[in-house]
């Protein structure tokens, strides 16, 4: 049991975690699995700012900011007590791909040469922060959701907007790793 | 019948005059932390899988997006099946929700904003490698600077918001 904990867990137990997740809030109190809403929440609850998107009892929605919060802490937790007892295997030929862009691999969760706060004022920093989050957090309220408002709880509840949402998702992804990305941090 | 002026303005008021997604559709009143630190739990195990999956990582989007590696799509392909079982089965024997209310479900209507936006968004996960739940985890599992990215995805909602009447949906 010991060991299960502290290796990577396979696709299939996360999917499935994650998939009960909507029954899980549905069934404890009618709540519907999102969570870029939570973005919004933080807005009209911070700066309302008399946007007519932003007036709305949020304090009726406060539960996706305690369900957010819960996944901060959860990073908090499974990294100091669950670690992963290995380092990161990645596809070999996605590590050759990204030398190829002077990203080096580090086999952590994230690559430590860009994500740091060194970063935060340089181009590399402007583009993987600050552009980065924007699109995120412009682009899934646009859409209407993001990969558990959409992906998730949208397909579970056979949704075709929510298809194609998940479609353009994949879509801008695929768009960017293969024609802008390289582009971009070549410059 | 004599209104109060508290009820009046909940009855007439809609709680989201703007379609409120992941919306809260519990009756039964709730207070601030005794009924909501259920959803920190949640919160919690989900964090945790996100960590101990590894999906959080940066390099599982690049794999994701270059057809390296199955884990990804493993992980959202399970997760839709076991939703939509899971859908399928409380509308099937209309189980209650804890407080023995109807579970409630939404038809979402088509908009432009769906591709559009959806593509903005695609965009920005693969250079994050991180949509807005996994931003939280990330920050949790020390990466800090991660805070400027999600300091910059509320910005992003807030332009939406305000702009929002501009753009074609």
């Amino acid at each position: 049991m010991l060991e299960f904990i502290s290796q990577p867990w396979p696709w299939y137990v996360a999917g499935a975690f994650i998939g009960l997740t909507v029954p899980t809030l549905l069934l404890l109190g009618n709540k519907h699995f999102g969570i870029s809403s939570s973005l919004r929440h933080i807005c009209a609850a911070c700066f309302p700012a008399n946007i007519p998107f932003f007036k709305y009892n949020w304090k009726k929605e406060l539960w996706n900011l305690f369900f957010v919060a819960g996944i901060l802490i959860g990073g908090v937790v499974a990294t100091k007590f669950l670690n992963n007892s290995e380092p990161m295997l990645i596809s070999e030929k996605t590590v050759s791909d990204l030398l190829a862009l002077n990203i080096v691999v580090d086999h952590n969760l994230m690559p430590s040469s860009i994500f740091n706060f060194e970063n935060v004022f340089s181009k590399q920093g402007l583009l993987f922060f600050v552009v980065g989050g924007f699109l995120v957090g412009f682009g899934t309220r646009y859409a209407g959701g993001c990969t558990s408002g959409h992906a998730i709880m949208g397909l579970s509840n056979l949704q075709w907007p929510s298809l194609i949402a998940t479609i353009s998702f994949m879509a801008g992804g695929f768009m960017m790793v293969h024609f802008i990305f390289p582009w971009l941090v070549k410059r | 019948m004599q209104q109060t002026k508290e009820e009046f303005v909940e009855v007439m008021a809609p709680e989201h005059p703007i379609e409120c997604e992941a919306a809260n559709d519990q009756i039964a009143g709730e207070s601030l932390i005794g009924s909501n630190i259920k959803y920190i739990l949640v919160g919690i195990l989900f964090g945790v899988v996100f960590v101990k999956a590894e999906i959080i990582s940066w390099y599982r989007i690049q794999e994701m997006f270059r057809l390296h590696s199955f884990h990804m799509y493993g992980v959202i392909g399970t997760a839709v099946a076991v939703g939509m079982i899971s859908v399928f089965l409380i509308k099937r024997f209309q189980l209650k929700t804890m407080q023995g209310e109807k579970v409630i479900f939404h038809d979402k209507d088509f908009h432009w904003g769906n591709v559009i936006g959806g593509l903005m968004f695609g965009l920005g996960w693969a250079i994050t490698g991180s949509c807005p739940g996994p931003l939280f985890a990330q920050i949790g599992s020390g990466f800090l600077v991660v805070s400027i990215t999600l300091l910059s995805a509320i910005a992003g909602t807030w332009v939406y918001g305000l702009v929002r009447d501009k753009l074609p949906h």
